[in-house]
């Protein structure tokens, strides 16, 4: 049985451990009609042209965990940004981990989707949310609406700021089997509210994990939410990671992606902007070998005036890699003075590697900024003499190039502690020992 | 065809295992180096033995291969060195990568230095200094003995705190880029130290400050190499020796007076009698 097929059939079973009578279920039903008719999307699509999801769809993925796995927080510690307090949302194959989490409903509710979705009290709120920005169309999305039943509930109300930071991770143990894994978040943050989002997902055994997240993040009037994915998993997992992002005047969202580690990551990030003086920024890191496989697709659209957005995406691929960026600009008639900029820089370290970048721009408003640029490069040799023939050995000499090539992405991350660990990452990436202290 | 390569390549070979491994042990020795980019020749027999405790001076017109010269010494693989031999205290340094020419004592204070965005300067020396160290099976430099030695070096060249956490060259005026190579070379204490053309950009008062940096640093230990178009230079780095290098040779060799012939009477003579 293909992958598509298993998916529809596990359906059935799957309700049975859900409330059908629950409207949510409704949502979910018109999600699984969607994913049988649409299947999962192939390479003839534009959007996945240079992505191809055919060799996962031969792994006999298990749909659900076989049995509850555990951890030590020792065994996990160095996967969370322990050096701070954080409030911590874990899961393991799937399943909500309370030993290693720490949520709370203290002013605030940073807790479980599977509470949202079944508790009355949440009720009003998921009607509201729910589904409302997530698109209804796109298989993959709607595959997770369909099995949409566990991950990240955060409800910051207004004027609210939680006490720190909160991490949401995702370890998959593989208990012998090959998992797919559908996790799906509801972060809103409601006007004048602040917060900070760290989100991993860490497999913990060779064997394959498939893992399409979906999240949703509602923005309200001034709210300001930063969200850092961190994707540095082992080289038999691979992600597809769905975001969506509904914006309100004057809210600003940032979202950092560090794509490190996988087999394939392919990254749909989706922003809405539904008010003025929003800002949507988009930043990232890739820097990868092997065959490993990183996808980009990035949409804002700019649908009232006076608002911006921001994009900066550093690419570096050695050996046999392979990256896409594809960056969607839509820039609606009575959006004026739209301010859009995006950029994709590249540097390939082999000649094997390959980058495929491309800006899609519709701008039906006359007067707008948009700028947009993509570079694709080689290291400098002569820069790499150069620090050289300072003493700097050669492999970190082109470690300390690539570094100082994406590091202006590091800029606007706004916690230290993570900062430190995204250097030390890539400086594991590159195999030196580098403090890469600026 | 392929044959032919091959065929050349192993007599290359075999040529280079005759090569001599050792050498008196003069701080630098060049012997008949012949150095070429892309199949161009460039150096065409260079001899020169710089003792150690000597201020050497090399002048010429442009293009006739100074800085190919002092480039082939710090092992930029650019250039090919198609014969000839460097020996370094005596030992062929021909297999040594810039690094380890580095470790061993060569600085190069480029024509040009390179601008890198995203590196302070800050972060280059420290990183520079600390893998120097580990070649050497040193630990890293404690932190506060680095800050010391940084800022004993920069009140040295009269470098302004804040320019130390630039990007490293990155928006550097011409005289500011070639004080920094002072700068970094006043860190690093090499034992052969070759300032290629460290004086042009720089206005009267700079020049006084950098000499000054490289003056401090000249010990009966260490040489200097000093490669410039103006006799300038030369009135504060005294030279024990002036080569004049034309069309990839060293045309004519002198003492200081030579510095002052040359500045009254330019190189069209020198031209002439390498024609000859
Ligand atoms: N990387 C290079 N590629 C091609 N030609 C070069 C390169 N470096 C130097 N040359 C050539 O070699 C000659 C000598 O250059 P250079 O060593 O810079 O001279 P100088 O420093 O004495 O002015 C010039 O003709 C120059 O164009
Ligand atoms: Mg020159």
């Amino acid at each position: 049985m293909d992958l598509k097929d298993k998916l529809v059939s596990s359906f059935l079973a799957f309700e049975n451990n859900v409330d059908v009578h629950n409207p949510v279920h409704d949502v979910r039903t018109e999600a699984i009609k969607n994913f049988e008719t649409k299947g999962f999307p192939s390479k003839k699509l534009e959007a996945w042209k240079y992505t191809s999801l055919n060799g996962l769809q031969k792994i006999d993925f298990s749909i659900f965990p076989k049995k509850e796995s555990s951890l030590e927080y020792k065994d996990v510690k160095k996967y969370f940004i322990h050096q701070i307090d954080t409030y911590k949302i874990v899961f393991i194959d799937g399943v909500f981990s309370s030993n290693l989490s720490e949520t709370t409903h203290d002013g605030v509710d940073i807790c479980l989707m599977s509470s949202a979705l079944t508790k009355p009290m949440y009720k009003a709120v998921i009607d509201v949310y729910f589904n409302k920005v997530a698109s209804k169309d796109e298989s993959l999305t709607t595959l997770n609406t369909a099995f949409s039943r566990e991950g990240a509930y955060i409800y910051i109300p207004k004027n609210k700021v939680p006490k720190k930071p909160i991490e949401i991770i995702h370890f998959s143990t593989g208990n012998d089997v090959a998992l797919m894994l559908q996790p799906r978040n509801l972060i809103i943050a409601e006007e004048n509210s602040e917060m900070q989002i760290i989100e991993r997902h860490q497999s913990l055994t060779s064997n394959a994990v498939l893992t399409n997240s979906v999240t949703e993040i509602f923005a309200a009037k001034n709210a300001i939410v930063d969200y850092y994915k961190v994707q540095n998993d082992v080289d038999s997992a691979s992600l597809v990671d769905n975001t969506y992002v509904d914006q309100k005047d004057g809210s600003h969202v940032k979202v950092h992606t560090f794509s490190f580690g996988g087999k394939l990551l392919r990254n749909n990030l989706n922003f809405y902007q539904n008010g003025e003086r929003i800002d949507s920024t988009m930043k990232g890191i890739t820097i990868i070998g092997d065959k490993q496989h990183v996808d980009h697709h990035t949409l804002v659209h700019h649908i009232e005036p006076n608002c911006e957005s921001h994009q900066d995406y550093k690419g570096i691929y050695a050996d046999s890699s392979t990256g896409v960026f594809n960056g969607k600009i839509i820039v609606d008639k009575i959006a004026q003075k739209t301010n859009a900029f995006q950029q994709n820089n590249n540097i390939l370290i082999s000649d094997k590697a390959t980058i495929n970048t491309k800006p899609q721009l519709e701008i039906f408003a006359d007067d707008v900024k948009c700028s947009h640029g993509c570079t694709i490069g080689q290291l400098d040799e002569e820069a790499l003499f150069y620090l050289q023939s300072r003493g700097i050995p050669k492999k970190e000499a082109r470690a300390l190039l690539m570094y100082a090539f994406a590091n202006n992405v590091l800029e606007s991350v706004r916690i230290p502690e993570l900062k430190v660990r995204i250097n030390k990452l890539i400086a594991n990436k590159l195999g030196v020992n580098l403090g890469f202290d600026l | 065809m392929l044959g032919v390569f091959r065929l050349i390549k192993i007599t290359l070979k075999k040529e280079k295992n005759n090569k001599e491994h050792k050498s008196s042990d003069k701080m630098l020795k060049i012997k008949d180096l012949h150095a070429s980019v892309e199949g161009k020749g460039i150096l065409k027999g260079i001899n020169l033995e710089v003792g150690a405790g000597e201020v050497h001076a090399i002048m010429g017109p442009n293009g006739s291969g100074k800085s190919t010269l002092a480039s082939v010494i710090a092992g930029n693989e650019t250039y090919e060195v198609t014969a000839g031999d460097i020996f370094l205290n005596g030992e062929n340094i021909e297999d040594l990568s810039p690094e380890e020419r580095a470790h061993n004592g060569v600085f190069l204070s480029f024509q040009y230095p390179v601008e890198i965005p995203g590196v302070s300067v800050t972060n280059f020396m420290k990183t520079a200094i600390n893998e120097s160290r580990k070649a050497k099976g040193l630990e890293d430099m404690p932190a506060k003995d680095m800050l010391k030695l940084i800022r004993e070096k920069s009140e040295l060249l009269e470098i302004d705190r804040k320019f130390l956490s630039r990007s490293l060259n990155e928006g550097f005026s011409g005289g500011e880029k070639k004080r920094n190579e002072i700068f970094q070379m006043a860190m690093l204490e090499p034992k052969l130290a070759i300032l290629d053309e460290t004086d042009s950009g720089l206005d009267i008062d700079a020049l006084r400050i950098v000499a000054n940096g490289v003056n401090k640093l000249k010990s009966k230990d260490n040489a200097v190499v000093v490669i410039t178009h103006y006799q300038r230079l030369l009135e504060y780095i005294v030279p024990d020796f002036v080569h004049v290098l034309y069309n990839g040779k060293i045309v004519k060799s002198g003492t200081k007076e030579l510095a002052m012939e040359l500045e009254e009477k330019g190189y069209d003579w020198i031209k002439q009698e390498a024609a000859v």
